[in-house]
C-alpha cells in the first residue's frame, strides 16, 4: 500500500507534458499532410492550428497538474492524440466532400470549437468533483437525470429523428445527443446503486454447470435495465445505444456481485432482445443481412461496401492523407471515420488508432483495479467498459466483424455531444486515479523535519 | 471486486485482438479480392487516372489509352471499334470491363505482381505508373475478312466466324455480328455511357454477345464429322466402308422415320462412307450414331472439346451433345448423330473439330493471348501451345481429312474451294424451331497437306429473304475469304 511505502508517490506530470506535446505534434503533422495531399501546399493557417492545439493541450495538462496532480499521466496524451487525428481527418473529409458538392457543410471548425468546449468540461469536472465519492450521494439524482435525458428526444417539438434514429434534440441552433450524457449519468447511478445492493444481489440461487445463478426474486433490477434498453430500441430505433447501456449495466452488476451468473442472465436477455429486434424491425434485419453478405444487395448495403472497398484500397500502408477517396462513404466523418482513417493511413495507421483505444481501456481498467473504494471501482469499470464496448461496437461494425450499429468512435468522430461527454469521462477517470495514487493524508503531512518522530498523534 | 475486473480485462483483450485480426484480414488478405470487385469506384478512379497498357494485334493497338483533359487523365480508345469489340471487350467506369480488358486487367492496369519491380522503380523515380501490353494471336487481315464476309450478308444478319491455327490452337479470327462500339462505353460522359448501355442491352440482337464463343446452336450436318470420327475409331471404318444409305431411316417398332434433307436417297443403299459425307446423308449418320452408341459418341465429342470451357480470357459457353436427358432412344440418338435433337455447339467448338481433324487428330487448346509485355516491352509471358487431347489416331484422321477435301472438291462444300489449294470442309444446315429458318454452318481447313487454318462460319439468321439458307452457299465464301487471308 502506498501509505506504508517509504518512497514518495510519483506524480509523473513532466512525463505527461512530454507525451502531450508529442500528441499535439501528431495532430499537427496530420493537418499538414492533409494540406500537402489535397492541395500540394502546407495550409497557411497551420500556425493557428498549432497555437490552438497547444493552448488546449497545455490547458488540459495544467488543469490536471493543478487539480489532479497524482492522476494517471498517460490518459490525457492518448485522448489528445485521438482528438488531433480526428480533427485532421474531419478537415480532410470536408475538403473531399466539398470537392464533390460545394454546398455540403464543413464540420472541422465546429469540431475545433467542440473540442475546446470538451476541454472546458474536462477542467470543470476536475474542479467541481474534488472527490469522486461525493458523487455517490447523488446516486438517484443521476438516475433520474439519465432517464430524463433518454426521454428528451421523444418529446415532440425538440426531439428529432435523423436517419431513422430518434436520438437527437434540437434547441434553437444547437442539436445534441442526450444519450451521450445519459451514459455518464447511468454509470454513476449503476455504481452508486450497486455498491449498496451488491451483498443482496450476490446471494446465490441455483447452481448450473458450475455457475451460481442469481435468485429469481433478485432479477428485478436487471429486468428493469433490460426493459430500458429494449425501450431505447423500440422508441428511439437506436440499436447501438441500447446494446451499450445494457452491456454497461450487466458489467457493473457482475463486478459488484462477483457472480458470473449475472453474465449468463445478461447474455440470455440480450439474446431475447436481439431476436425481438430482428423479428420486429426491418432496419435490424437489414443491418444483419448487410453483415452476413453485403454483396448480395449492393444498392442497399452501399455504405458498408464502400467502407470495405476503402479499407482494401488503403491496404497495408494506406493511400496517404488526402490521397484516398474516403468521402465516397456516407457518414465518412462520423460513424465511418475509422474506415476513413484505415483508407488513408492504411492497416498500419488503423492498428495504431485501435491500439491507442486499447491503451485508454487498459489505463481505465488499471484505475478500477487499484481504486480502494467500492464506488470508485464500480464507476471506473463502468466508464471504462462503456468506452471499450463502444469502441468495439463501432470499430467492429465498420469493419464487418459484427453487424453495424450507429455509434460514434470516441474522440475521433464528428459530433459535439460525443466529444464533450468523452472528455468528461476522461476527467472522471483521472479524478478516481488521482484519488487512488494520492498518498494517504497522514503521510502527506509528514515534513522532512518530522522523520525522527516515532509516534504520531 | 478485483477478480471480475481481471476477467473483464481479458474480455477487453479478446475484443481488441478480434478487431486487430479483422482489420488485418480485410486490409492485407481480402484486399485484392475487394479491389477486384465490380462497382469499386476507388479502383476505377485510379485506373482511369493511369496510363493503361495497349491491346495489340500484329503490332497495332486495337485498344489504347490517350491523355485526356477532363475528370480523368486518360481516355480509353478502340481505333477499330466494333471490329475487335468481341476480343477487347469494353473498359467502362460504370460497367467495369469485359473480355481481354477484364481477363488481362492486372497487366493492363499495371497491378500484376510481375510488374512489382516496375512499380517500385516508377515510385522511386517519381514516374507515372504505366500498364503493360497484351499482344493477341489475331491475324488482322483474316479478322477483317471474317467481319466483312458477315456484313456482306446484310447489316441485320446474325452470325459468327471463328478461325484457329490447327497446329497451335492460336485464334486467328473471331468475329461476331452484330457487334458494338466499345468507345461509347469507355466514354467519360457517363450519361451517354449509360444511354448506350441501356440501348445495347435492350437490343434483341444482343450485340454484346460474342456469338463465336457464346452462341450454342445445333451444328446440324457439321456434327457428322464427329459421328464419322466416332464410327471410324470405334467401328474401324475407312472411307470405302459400306454404310446404310437410302431415302429414310426407319426404327423398329416406331412410326418415326428420319429422311434426308431435300428427300434424296444419297445415291443408293448401301453407299461408301466417303459418299455419305459428300452428300451429307442423314440416313447413314443416323444409323452410324446408333451403331456407335451414345456413350462412345459423347466421348468422341468430348475429345474434340465438347463439355469443357474451350478458352480462357473471354466469355465462352461449353458445347454439349446431350442436354438435360441422357439415355437417348434410338430415334433421338439418330438425330443427335446428324447434329440435331439436343446437340449445341459454338462456332469456336466446330472450328476445333475441323482443326483436330486437320492436325492429324491432335486437338490443340485455343488461346488468344500471344505475349504479355511489361511497360518497357520486356516479355513477361509467351503462351506455349498446349495439346488438349488426341481425338483420333493419325491414320484415321488423315482419311477423314481426305474425305473432307472430297466434300469441297465434289460435294456440298464447293463454294469454299480455293484454286490451287487443297481445302477440306463440311456444310451444315441445322433445323431450328418450328417455322423459323434453319441455321447455316460451314467448317473447313486449308491446305490439307500442311494445315494453316481451320475455320467455322455460323449464320444464325439472315436479313431480308430468310427462306433460302444453305450452309455451303452462305458460309462457304466467308470461310474461303478467311482462309485466303491466312494463306496469302
Amino acid at each position: 500500500m502506498s501509505d506504508t511505502s517509504p518512497l514518495a508517490p510519483r506524480k509523473r506530470r513532466g512525463a505527461e507534458l512530454v507525451l502531450t506535446l508529442m500528441a499535439v505534434v501528431i495532430g499537427v503533422f496530420g493537418y499538414i499532410a492533409v494540406g500537402l495531399g489535397t492541395t500540394g501546399a502546407i495550409p497557411t493557417d497551420t500556425y493557428r492550428l498549432i497555437g490552438g492545439l497547444i493552448l488546449a493541450a497545455v490547458g488540459a495538462h495544467l488543469a490536471v497538474r493543478r487539480f489532479a496532480p497524482y492522476a494517471d499521466p498517460v490518459l490525457l496524451p492518448l485522448v489528445l492524440c485521438l482528438n488531433g487525428l480526428g480533427l485532421a481527418m474531419i478537415h480532410r473529409l470536408d475538403m473531399g466532400r466539398q470537392a464533390i458538392n460545394p454546398d455540403r457543410a464543413a464540420f472541422a471548425t465546429g469540431q475545433v470549437i467542440w473540442t475546446f468546449v470538451g476541454i472546458i468540461a474536462f477542467t470543470a469536472v476536475l474542479v467541481l468533483v474534488r472527490d469522486h465519492r461525493r458523487l455517490q450521494g447523488f446516486t438517484y439524482t443521476f438516475g433520474l437525470v439519465a432517464i430524463g435525458l433518454l426521454l428528451l428526444p421523444l418529446i415532440p417539438g425538440i426531439g428529432q429523428e435523423i436517419n431513422g434514429a430518434r436520438i437527437w434534440i434540437r434547441l434553437g441552433p444547437f442539436s445534441f445527443q442526450p444519450g451521450e450524457a445519459a451514459k455518464v449519468c447511468l454509470a454513476i447511478f449503476f455504481a452508486g446503486y450497486l455498491v449498496v445492493k451488491r451483498d443482496v444481489l450476490a446471494l446465490a440461487g441455483k447452481r448450473l454447470l458450475g455457475i451460481d445463478l442469481p435468485r429469481g426474486r433478485d432479477l428485478g433490477p436487471i429486468l428493469l435495465g433490460w426493459l430500458i434498453s429494449v425501450g431505447i430500441l423500440v422508441f428511439q430505433r437506436d440499436l447501438g445505444s441500447s446494446l451499450l447501456f445494457f452491456g454497461l449495466f450487466v458489467v457493473v452488476l457482475f463486478v459488484a456481485t462477483e457472480r458470473p451468473g449475472w453474465l449468463v442472465v445478461g447474455a440470455l436477455l440480450f439474446a431475447v432482445g436481439a431476436w425481438f429486434g430482428y423479428t420486429a424491425f426491418g432496419h435490424v434485419r437489414v443491418r444483419f443481412e448487410a453483415w452476413l453478405d453485403p454483396f448480395s444487395n449492393p444498392d442497399q448495403n452501399g455504405q458498408i461496401i464502400s467502407a470495405l472497398f476503402g479499407l482494401a484500397h488503403g491496404g497495408v500502408l494506406g493511400r496517404g492523407w488526402g490521397l484516398g477517396s474516403p468521402e465516397l462513404t456516407p457518414f465518412s466523418f462520423s460513424d465511418f471515420i475509422l474506415a476513413s482513417l484505415g483508407e488513408e493511413l492504411g492497416l498500419t495507421g488503423l492498428m495504431a488508432v485501435l491500439l491507442i483505444y486499447g491503451l485508454v481501456v487498459e489505463r481505465g481498467l488499471r484505475i478500477a483495479l487499484t481504486c480502494r473504494d467500492g464506488f470508485g471501482k464500480l464507476l471506473g469499470i463502468g466508464l471504462t467498459m462503456s468506452f471499450a464496448i463502444q469502441v468495439f461496437i463501432v470499430a467492429g461494425g465498420v469493419t464487418r466483424l459484427i453487424p453495424l450499429t450507429g455509434l460514434t468512435a470516441p474522440f475521433l468522430a464528428q459530433g459535439g455531444s460525443s466529444i464533450v461527454m468523452n472528455w468528461a469521462i476522461i476527467a472522471l477517470l483521472l479524478r478516481i486515479s488521482d484519488q487512488t495514487r494520492r498518498p494517504a493524508p497522514k503521510t502527506s503531512r509528514v515534513d522532512a523535519d518530522d522523520q525522527t518522530q516515532v509516534v504520531k498523534l | 471486486m478485483n477478480k471480475p475486473i481481471r476477467i473483464l480485462a481479458v474480455a477487453c483483450l479478446v475484443m481488441f485482438v478480434g478487431l486487430l485480426f479483422n482489420v488485418n484480414y480485410i486490409q492485407a488478405f481480402e484486399a485484392d479480392d475487394l479491389n477486384g470487385r465490380d462497382g469499386n469506384r476507388r479502383v476505377m478512379d485510379e485506373q482511369f487516372s493511369r496510363e493503361r497498357g495497349a491491346i495489340l494485334v500484329d503490332g497495332t493497338a486495337i485498344a489504347e489509352s490517350v491523355p485526356s483533359n477532363d475528370r480523368w487523365r486518360f481516355q480509353r480508345q478502340y481505333p477499330e471499334g466494333a471490329l475487335y469489340a468481341p476480343l477487347t471487350g469494353y473498359f467502362s467506369y460504370i460497367y467495369g470491363q469485359s473480355a481481354i480488358e477484364r481477363s488481362q486487367n492486372d497487366i493492363l492496369s499495371g497491378d500484376d505482381n510481375r510488374l512489382f519491380v516496375n512499380r517500385v522503380v516508377d515510385l522511386l523515380g517519381n514516374q507515372e505508373p504505366q500498364g503493360g501490353s497484351v499482344e493477341l494471336t489475331i491475324d488482322p487481315v483474316a479478322q477483317r475478312a471474317a467481319a466483312e464476309g458477315l456484313r456482306d450478308l446484310g447489316e441485320g444478319t446474325r452470325g459468327a466466324v471463328a478461325a484457329i491455327d490447327p497446329q497451335t490452337g492460336a485464334i486467328l479470327a473471331l468475329a461476331t455480328q452484330p457487334s458494338y462500339d466499345p468507345n461509347v462505353l469507355a466514354s467519360h460522359d457517363l450519361q451517354s455511357t449509360q444511354d448506350a448501355w441501356d440501348q445495347l442491352t435492350a437490343d434483341a440482337n444482343q450485340p454484346m454477345t460474342n456469338r463465336a464463343t457464346q452462341a450454342t446452336l445445333p451444328p446440324g450436318s457439321t456434327f457428322k464429322l464427329v459421328t464419322a470420327a466416332a464410327a471410324m475409331e470405334n467401328l474401324d471404318l475407312n472411307p470405302d466402308s459400306q454404310v446404310k444409305g437410302g431415302a429414310a431411316l426407319t426404327f423398329p417398332g416406331k412410326t418415326y422415320t428420319l429422311p434426308n434433307q431435300g428427300g434424296g436417297n444419297c445415291g443408293g443403299d448401301p453407299i461408301t462412307l466417303r459418299q455419305a459425307l459428300e452428300v451429307s446423308c442423314n440416313v447413314s449418320f443416323g444409323d452410324l450414331a446408333n451403331q456407335v452408341g451414345e456413350d462412345e459418341l459423347v466421348e468422341q465429342a468430348e475429345k474434340f472439346g465438347f463439355g469443357t470451357d474451350p478458352i480462357s480470357g473471354i466469355a465462352a459457353n461449353e458445347s454439349l451433345v446431350t442436354g438435360e436427358s441422357s439415355d437417348l432412344e434410338d430415334t433421338q440418338l439418330a438425330q443427335t448423330g446428324i447434329g440435331q435433337y439436343e446437340v449445341t455447339a459454338t462456332p469456336l467448338q466446330m472450328a476445333m473439330v475441323a482443326a483436330g481433324i486437320a492436325n492429324d487428330g491432335a486437338v490443340m487448346k485455343p488461346y488468344l493471348v500471344d505475349t504479355v509485355r511489361a511497360p518497357n516491352l520486356e516479355v513477361l509471358e509467351t503462351t506455349e501451345p498446349e495439346r488438349l487431347s488426341e481425338a483420333m489416331n493419325a491414320g484415321k484422321a488423315g482419311q477423314l481429312k481426305d474425305m473432307m477435301v472430297s466434300v469441297v472438291d465434289s460435294g456440298t462444300g464447293r463454294p469454299a474451294a480455293i484454286p490451287g489449294v487443297q481445302v477440306g470442309g463440311k456444310t451444315g444446315t441445322a433445323e431450328s424451331a418450328e417455322g423459323r429458318p434453319p441455321y447455316a454452318w460451314f467448317v473447313g481447313f486449308a491446305p490439307a497437306n500442311d494445315p494453316q487454318v481451320a475455320v467455322a462460319v455460323m449464320v444464325e439468321s439472315l436479313e431480308g429473304n430468310t427462306s433460302d439458307i444453305g450452309g455451303g452457299r452462305l458460309g462457304g465464301p466467308i470461310a474461303r475469304a478467311v482462309m485466303e487471308a491466312i494463306l496469302r
